[in-house]
């Protein structure tokens, strides 16, 4: 049962593999702490229109925090989501063709929030 | 790319999977984690639609609104903060496995419980002082 020295040799590690584990805990602290910040302001918020929303917006410590969260809760969801298409997705061809999919939905999303943000943060 | 060259072929026997196993609080919370994760994933979605709304103007604002304060919308971000606080809360009992700690079964079964509590209560205290405020 054991893979002969001659495949192993030459291929070896990528030694990048915890560069994926660290980064979603990391995010995962980041992600905690800005989610619950949110969630407080939110509550605070509650039952306040457009221009209150706007007007807070316009701070920007708000909008620094927001643009945080946005981009640490997305690379999160990016990571988790690979983990789990590469649990369960066994075909290669469509692993691939799903981890593609995901990272450019994902990027997408990601980079239209951020637009969305900095035009709310220059009160345009 | 290497994979598991020939042996990956030929029918090998399996390990059992979820249906063989008798279901235990640790188990059912380890399977929430990625189903709740995959369910804020998708969720992005809302905050982008919200977002976006808000940067559009006061009429699309309005509609986020209006669906947000229908009973259905409701429910759905009220179903949401669950999953974020229940995803939040067993996101740090793995944090602490990380650190090296609570790996004794019993420990285990009680962080568990620990968990759903924390997301029961805080998922209601959230929504309780919304509405005080609101």
């Amino acid at each position: 049962m054991r893979t002969a020295i001659r495949q192993v040799r030459g291929l070896g590690a990528a030694r990048e593999g915890v560069g994926h584990w660290k980064l979603q805990r990391l995010t995962a602290i980041a992600n905690a702490i800005l989610i619950l910040w949110f969630i407080v302001t939110a509550i605070g918020m509650a039952g306040e229109d457009y221009l209150a929303w706007r007007a807070w917006f316009a701070h920007p410590l708000a909008a620094a925090m927001m643009l945080l969260l946005v981009v640490s809760t997305f690379w999160h969801a990016r990571l988790g989501v690979q983990v789990v298409i590469e649990d369960y997705v066994h075909h290669e061809g469509v692993k691939v063709a799903a981890l593609t999919a995901t990272t450019l939905v994902i990027f997408a999303l990601g980079t239209v929030c951020v637009v969305s943000i900095l035009k709310l943060a220059a009160g345009g | 790319m290497a994979r598991a060259s020939k042996s990956g072929d030929r029918a090998r026997p399996l390990s059992p999977h979820l249906q063989i196993y008798r279901w235990w609080l640790t188990m059912a919370l380890s399977i929430a984690h990625r189903v709740t994760g995959s369910a804020l994933a998708v969720g992005l979605l809302l905050l982008t639609w919200w977002l976006v709304a808000l940067a559009a103007g006061p009429e699309s604002f309005a509609t986020v609104q209006a669906v947000m304060h229908n009973p259905l919308g409701g429910l759905v971000l009220f179903g949401y903060t669950f999953v974020l606080f229940l995803h939040m809360a067993n996101g740090i009992r793995h944090l602490v496995w990380d650190a090296g700690y609570g790996y004794d079964k019993e420990v285990a079964r009680q962080s568990s419980q620990v968990v759903i509590g924390a997301a029961v209560g805080l998922t209601l205290l959230t929504w309780i002082l919304i509405f005080i405020v609101g």
